[in-house]
């Protein structure tokens, strides 16, 4: 349980650092706001939805964290046989980054207030997210292939377990980006579509983030 | 030291909030069925986790049957036994304690005690009790599934939970999955508005120091709860697919009817720590709810400031933090290193400080307090000795030399169910009387409250301190029928069937309860909007019940703490978080 350990230590942390800004010391019953005065409550100025999406990153966080976790307990054991890699996820990766930079381009071009831009980075990060989802399919046709089911070796439980497990993230993220494009395509002016290109955003980086780890991990097992 | 400047006399009035973005149902459906109200959602997840309570409560009831007069109930076999123990343990669990503290208490009470019209995210908070309510659909599903409900006890341990021979493993077992992996996909939707909102929707002035600490509470154990179900929700996906696809995740090879499985090499103690790093927090998030409220409940029913409100809030937090590392000492027997033994010992016990300071707390606001025996405090007040109760069986526990020769024992059964079985639950009649007002309009029949209590309370004892002895003698849980035993002597059977007695009694008790809750829908006497004279905004509504949005027209503003019970000075015994401080003279 290391890895879930040391993520949640930092979850402590960032947890920490916020209390230790929300004057947790402070003696309330002694301090009575004057008439007129409404104290500044602590409230951010960060949108709601984008601190709903960092809750549910932290969440989605503990999630991968507990799966590697156990991924690492039960690679331990007698019966863990490596399996091969298909060379497909190096390209399947590079798809994905290329989505996750798509998304930043498209960002960078709504501050500029190009719709032209945007329309287009959205739809390639859109393509690119398809072509990794259908990517990862087609490596687990490969494995499947050359005999690695799911029930040959816990190493190909797991395979399967956790690329469906980021595979599923991916796909609920290209409904959002679905939504957006939708969006993109009526909006007039790209004032409302400001909010759901950064959640985009963060959502990819995310997902590509967890992604190098779990790759990182298949490789060195 | 006073935080804001002073000087000027006029209150500048609150702010008009646009209620444009302000979701408004158009229909009797939009309004009742699919609504996007907090306060709607909260009764519709309340109703739900009480129906499902009453099943469970009705599973308990034919095991103390079984448990008290063996051999008399022909139609209890021994896999209905275990499906009874396993479906009464789940769905008291997270099918009634988990929604009830967070969906229903939760989604009343933080938009309102926050000072806000609604949650942040009214379509997924909606979406979340559908989903919740299908999760609770697919459990009880099992029930009518070839093999019925699983019968693995509510911690599924593998390998037995999905092997041939244990009930349920036809349907059952798939379906309980399931149904888990759906609720907490469901929680999660509610889970993020509950954080969300007390992070956002908090009223101007309404500083997180000056929350009550309900919110409090609720907020940590929501916290707690988007951490640690995904724990469970991995161990529930793979455990499926160990059932299903035939995967070895779990599953050892091993023997089953003389038959070797298809299974080897799989783990059976990491499910365990899956599991119980879901299951050790779930423990508190039970019990942080309850511990907020009944902060509330005490300061309100006693007419004094809460005891230590900075240690209180730490106090959850610390308790919250804790909670993820003492995981294991649920696993004392499943085999470890000594130690590890040693420290989740050791961090169990330290756990015991925050949780301390919180009683002395307690007892320190009601010491000369202007205590009011309500239903309500009734209530509280029962708690405190309860989770005592409890809490000190947990330190037996908590020591790995004790806890092993009890571990499986009756003794066990007796801790749980006084810690987080009955010691919440007398923290949500107690709720339900002190808001029921504001839900309602009408005060619940008091005569009736105090039959419940006592009934409850006395009767709670009645089952459930009995049980410790057993336990103390070798009685093993989850067993059918004890028959003769050498160590299990006469006297054993006969507290056997007091207990069962007792329980059928409290049980009953609980109809008086339910219709009291109708009763009182139209003859109860007229609340007004703050019976208790409370101090918290839920109470200061311009409507009772309120109305769509909270707050009519201007958001409240938030002048003081939660706590201004008799101060010094003040007109009357209470101060309400929004009274704007009296002009000072020239």
């Amino acid at each position: 349980m290391g890895v879930t350990v040391l993520f949640f230590l930092g979850l402590a942390a960032i947890a920490g650092w916020w209390l230790s800004t929300q004057r947790l010391h402070s003696k309330p019953w002694l301090e009575q706001g004057a008439a007129g005065e409404s104290p500044a409550t602590g409230v951010s100025s960060v949108p709601a939805a984008k601190i709903g999406l960092g809750v549910l990153l932290a969440a989605l966080g503990a999630l991968f964290a507990l799966s590697i976790s156990a991924y690492l307990m039960r690679m331990q054991l007698a019966d863990w046989r490596p399996m091969p890699k298909p060379t497909l996820l190096w390209f399947n990766t590079g798809v994905l980054m290329l989505s996750s930079a798509a998304l930043q381009w498209v960002r960078t071009a709504a501050d500029r207030d190009d719709l032209g831009a945007v329309r287009v980075g959205l739809l390639a990060a859109g393509g690119a997210s398809i072509a990794f989802v259908g990517g990862q399919l087609l490596a687990w046709q490969q494995l499947a292939g050359s005999g690695y089911f799911l029930t040959w070796n816990p190493a190909s439980s797991f395979f399967y377990l956790i690329t469906a497990l980021h595979g599923v993230h991916v796909l609920g993220g290209i409904v959002a980006l679905g939504r957006n494009v939708a969006l993109a395509w009526q909006a007039r002016d790209l004032a409302k579509l400001h909010l759901g290109l950064d959640l985009c955003s963060l959502y990819w980086d995310f997902l590509l983030l967890i992604w190098l780890v779990l790759f990182a991990l298949l490789l060195l097992s | 030291m006073v935080d804001a400047a002073i000087g000027r006399n006029e209150p500048v009035p609150p702010a008009e909030v646009p209620d444009v973005e302000l979701y408004h149902p158009h229909s009797w459906i939009t309004k009742y069925v699919f609504s996007q109200d907090a306060k709607v959602i909260a009764i519709q997840y309340s109703m739900t986790a009480l129906a499902i309570g009453l099943v469970a409560l009705v599973l308990s009831w034919l095991m103390r049957l079984q448990l008290g007069f063996p051999g008399t109930f022909s139609f209890i076999d021994p896999s209905q036994y275990l499906q009874y123990i396993t479906m009464h343990g789940m769905i008291m669990v997270i099918y009634l304690l988990t929604a009830l503290f967070l969906g229903g208490f939760g989604n009343y009470l933080i938009p309102l005690m926050v000072g806000a019209r609604d949650m942040a995210f009214p379509y997924l908070n909606m979406l979340s009790y559908w989903v919740y309510l299908l999760a609770v659909l697919v459990l009880v599903a099992g029930f009518f599934v070839p093999g019925g409900p699983t019968g693995a006890g509510w911690t599924l341990y593998p390998p037995q939970a999905i092997l041939p021979g244990t009930p349920g493993y036809e349907g059952g077992i798939i379906l309980m999955l399931l149904s888990l992996i759906i609720f907490i996909i469901g929680f999660t939707m509610g889970g993020l508005n509950y954080v969300v909102t007390v992070l956002q929707g908090r009223a101007r002035g309404m500083t997180l120091m000056r929350l009550p600490l309900t919110v409090w509470g609720i907020f940590t154990a929501t916290v707690l709860a988007l951490l640690a179900f995904p724990a469970l929700f991995v161990g529930a996906v793979m455990m499926l697919l160990d059932r299903l696809l035939g995967t070895s995740f779990f599953m050892p090879a091993l023997v089953s009817m003389g038959e070797q499985m298809s299974y080897g090499g799989g783990s059976p103690i990491l499910f365990q720590h899956l599991f119980w790093f879901f299951g050790h927090p779930e423990v508190y998030i039970v019990a942080l709810p309850a511990f907020g409220i009944v902060s509330d409940l005490i300061s309100t029913h006693a007419r004094r400031n809460i005891f230590g409100y900075r240690m209180m809030v730490w106090a959850i937090v610390a308790i919250g933090a804790l909670s993820f590392v003492v995981w294991a000492h649920h696993m004392y027997v499943s085999g470890m290193n000594p130690w590890f033994g040693f420290f989740f010992a050791t961090t169990t016990l330290i756990i015991a400080i925050p949780t301390a300071i919180k009683v002395y707390n307690w007892v320190l606001t009601l010491w000369h307090g202007d205590i009011h025996l309500t239903v309500p405090m009734l209530f509280a007040l029962a708690f405190i000795v309860t989770f005592v109760n409890g809490g000190l069986t947990g330190l037996f526990l908590g020591n790995v030399v004790v806890d092993v020769p009890l571990s499986d024992t009756m003794f066990v059964v007796a801790h749980f169910h006084m810690v987080m079985g009955v010691a919440p639950i007398l923290v949500i009649f107690g709720a339900i009387y002190h808001w029921y007002p504001k839900m309602t309009g009408r005060m619940l029949n008091e005569r009736l409250g105090q039959f419940h209590f006592w009934a409850t309370f006395v009767g709670a004892y009645a089952i459930f301190f009995p049980m410790h002895y057993l336990g103390l003698l070798g009685v093993p849980r989850r067993y059918h029928e004890i028959g003769q035993t050498s160590f299990v002597p006469d006297s054993a059977h006969t507290l056997n069937a007091f207990i069962s007695v007792a329980a059928l009694i409290v049980g009953f008790a609980q109809l008086v309860f339910l219709f009291n809750l109708i009763w009182s829908l139209r003859h109860g006497k007229d609340a007004g909007g703050n019976p208790w004279r409370a101090t918290t905004l839920e109470w200061q509504t311009p409507e009772t019940p309120p109305g769509h949005g909270n707050w009519g027209k201007e958001l409240p503003v938030v002048y003081r703490w939660a706590y201004d019970y008799n101060v010094p000075g003040a007109k009357e015994d209470f101060v309400p978080q929004n009274q704007p401080p009296e002009p000072r003279p020239a």
